[in-house]
């Protein structure tokens, strides 16, 4: 089957006044339709902004897509999405449309002036061509999908009405209104209750199976991405330092950022004495090292590691990661 | 329950915020944020508080440092510091005591809050942040409290150069040891520690919490440890404390509370936390609907909406907290007869 999204060689970068960041540094991955690819790495590695990259929401300026392609597959046809322009007609009927996101933070991503029932409408409106009474019959089909007691009732409310749970599942709804190929969803359950976690959580599983959308979970928590990914990419100042299928990743961990990362949380199911922290903090974005951006902190440093950067390449079949001990 | 090496012990502790409305700003309700709730703390263990927001384990926190005054109950500290000559310690009731008191005892009980960007003043250098508790209590001064402070930067590793720095120049773990190192500065008994990694990120999080366990070690503390995420708690506890809608509703040791849960709600979180291995296919308990709102909580056990045990009982009487042998304490009128699914082991 053909890929839905692939990415190949990203780079997104920013021109502040104190210099370059380069966020997204050389990204290649590619999401298979109904699957989920599970995103990992900590702040400020680039995983937001790859995400934006795809949905055509980087602020430009002082963000700017470098170099790279990224090939949207539909209908046997294939669009390139960096050729167009974001503010254009055919990037606004697939944003949203065919490619939705969910945000971390369900609040600041719902506008309080509009109840839920508008909002939802809306993209309804907009990208179905349908009229304002069979919008609201959809939006309330989906407030029901999601899982939201008295749909015909909560779609006159307003988000400051509802609770941070429920307000995800309004902006879960919003983003398959429109049944969309791809749903990409950042840290869609980082501001919630581990209970509600678990159940916003619980209803992506499910409807992802039900509206055959593929997923690009973008995430910190190992747990969310155990329980959730098909395939995982993992990255590491900008650029991806290991990606497999979720077992590999988990079980035959290539890369010592990610075998860091695992030492470096506790478990409930197993016990540890003692954490085995990754030393060293993430570097300036100014100051990013030369060679491997790992190596500063990485307990397995070679002298090539210093001087060249790792291409990230398959060490076994299936398997790729971006590390000099699989030369 | 062996009274002798008890540093802290809660007694019936009570704090209600009042809902006010209309132009008279009468009172219409009362938010019952921690309502009637027992525990001890003994010397040099970690206690771990979790819960879900809301559930009033912050307040709990500053109600025991009086951040928050009370509204009924009893925080009894044992003081070394306050000790007369004769004795071990002074046990003082933390919510009546005098002024004078209470400065004496800010020595003894500190605070590591949860956000190292809001927590320290961005105007002052790492050198007056962490020296200026030495300085409010005339502990040290002049050259002699400059070397302190380096000797406390050096402690929660930092440079010791760094005391001319600002915060904004630290990143977030550096700035958490910062706060760390000013909560150590007048040598407490106790430490309130209130979520203070869950700012942080993954890989800094198991730097704070090895730091704080070799802290403990080096300097004989005793912890309060406040957080939402029970893998964490698990991890760095003695004992804990699961809260739900301001009442505990079970404590016990560690092993103990996840081996042989005994409460419903500790069931349903244990199980809920997403545990980072593809293969752990356990199924999950997925609690229904959301924590009810304190104003207006539900009738007879708080939990009964929620509980997949629930029966009459439950929703008319309200289960008190009793005592199960052991440390194992439990707020349940089933707690007897079920048989809850301990964590499975990966």
């Amino acid at each position: 089957m053909a890929p839905l999204i692939e990415v190949r060689d990203l780079k997104t970068y920013f021109y502040t006044d104190d210099g370059v960041v380069r966020a997204v540094d050389g990204v290649d991955f590619t999401i298979e339709p109904e699957k989920t690819l599970g995103v990992v790495g900590e702040s400020g590695c680039g995983k937001s902004v790859t995400a934006l990259s795809i949905m055509g929401l980087v602020q430009m300026p002082p963000g700017k897509i470098e170099a790279g392609e990224i090939l949207y597959h539909r209908n046997g046809n294939v669009t390139e999405l960096t050729n167009l322009n974001p503010k254009g007609k055919e990037y606004r009927s697939i944003r949203g449309n065919e490619i939705a996101m969910i945000f971390q933070e369900p609040m600041t991503s719902l506008n309080p002036v509009y109840t839920i029932g508008n909002q939802i409408m809306e993209a309804i409106i907009l990208h179905q061509k349908v009229g304002k009474k069979e919008a609201r019959e959809r939006a309330v089909t989906m407030l029901e999908a999601v899982g939201i007691p008295l749909p015909r009732q909560r779609i006159d409310e307003y988000p400051h009405q509802l609770s941070g749970g429920m307000r995800q599942r309004a902006m879960i709804a919003m983003a398959l209104s429109c049944n969309p190929s791809l749903l990409i969803a950042d840290e869609p359950t980082t501001a919630l209750d581990v209970t509600i976690e678990a159940q916003v959580l619980k209803l992506m599983h499910d409807l992802r199976g039900e509206f055959k959308t593929a997923m690009m979970l973008i995430t910190h928590d190992l747990g969310v991405i155990a329980s959730m990914a098909d395939d995982v990419v993992v990255m590491y100042l900008g650029k991806i330092v290991e990606g497999s299928t979720v077992g590999n990743v988990f079980h035959n961990t290539k890369h010592p950022y990610t075998q860091g990362l695992m030492n470096s949380i506790p478990s409930l199911a197993t016990k540890r004495d003692r954490l085995v922290p990754i030393e060293g903090v993430v570097p300036d974005p100014f100051e990013i090292p030369a060679g491997c951006g790992f190596e500063p902190r990485c307990p397995q440093s070679m002298g090539i590691c210093k001087r060249e950067t790792p291409p990230l390449k398959e060490v076994v079949p299936g398997h790729r990661a971006a590390c000099w001990l699989y030369e | 329950m062996s009274s002798d090496n008890v540093l802290l012990e809660v007694k019936n502790l009570k704090k209600y915020f009042p809902v006010r409305k209309g132009i008279l700003k009468r009172v219409v309700a009362q938010v019952k944020a921690v309502d009637d709730v027992d525990l001890y703390i003994k010397e040099r263990e970690t206690f771990g508080l979790v819960g879900e927001s809301g559930c009033g384990k912050t307040t709990i926190g500053r109600t025991i440092l009086r951040l928050i005054e009370p509204t009924a109950g009893k925080v009894l500290f044992r003081s070394k510091r306050l000790a007369g000559s004769s004795e071990q310690y002074r046990e003082v009731d933390v919510v009546v005591a005098s002024p004078k008191v209470m400065k004496a005892l800010r020595r003894d009980m500190q605070i590591v809050f949860q956000d190292p960007y809001s927590s320290l003043n961005p105007r002052m250098t790492v050198g007056s942040i962490v020296g200026e508790p030495l300085l409010v209590h005339g502990v040290a001064r002049g050259s002699e409290r400059e070397d302190r402070v380096r000797q406390l930067l050096g402690a929660v590793g930092l440079k010791p150069d760094h005391t001319k720095r600002y915060p904004h120049e630290f990143s977030g773990g550096q700035r958490q040891r910062i706060g760390i190192a000013r909560a150590l500065a007048l040598e407490p008994q106790l430490i309130v520690a209130d979520e203070p990694i869950s700012a942080l990120d993954v890989s800094i999080q198991a730097q704070v919490l090895n730091l704080l366990e070799d802290l403990q070690d080096e300097f004989g503390l005793t912890y309060l440890f406040i957080a939402h995420n029970l893998s964490v708690v698990k991890h760095i506890s003695d004992r804990v404390a699961v809260m739900y809608l301001g009442r505990i509703v079970e404590l016990a040791r560690t092993e103990e509370l996840f081996d042989n849960p005994k409460h419903p709600y500790t069931e349903a979180l244990m199980s809920a936390v997403p545990v980072p291995d593809p293969d752990y296919s356990a199924e999950r308990i997925i609690l229904e609907g959301d924590v009810p709102s304190p104003v207006n909580p539900p009738s007879g056990c708080y939990f009964h909406p929620r509980c997949r045990y629930a029966r009459e009982v439950c929703k008319t009487e309200t289960p008190v907290y009793r005592h199960l042998g052991g440390e194992h304490f439990v707020t349940c009128h089933l707690a007897d007869s079920l048989n809850l699914r301990p964590v499975r082991k990966g």
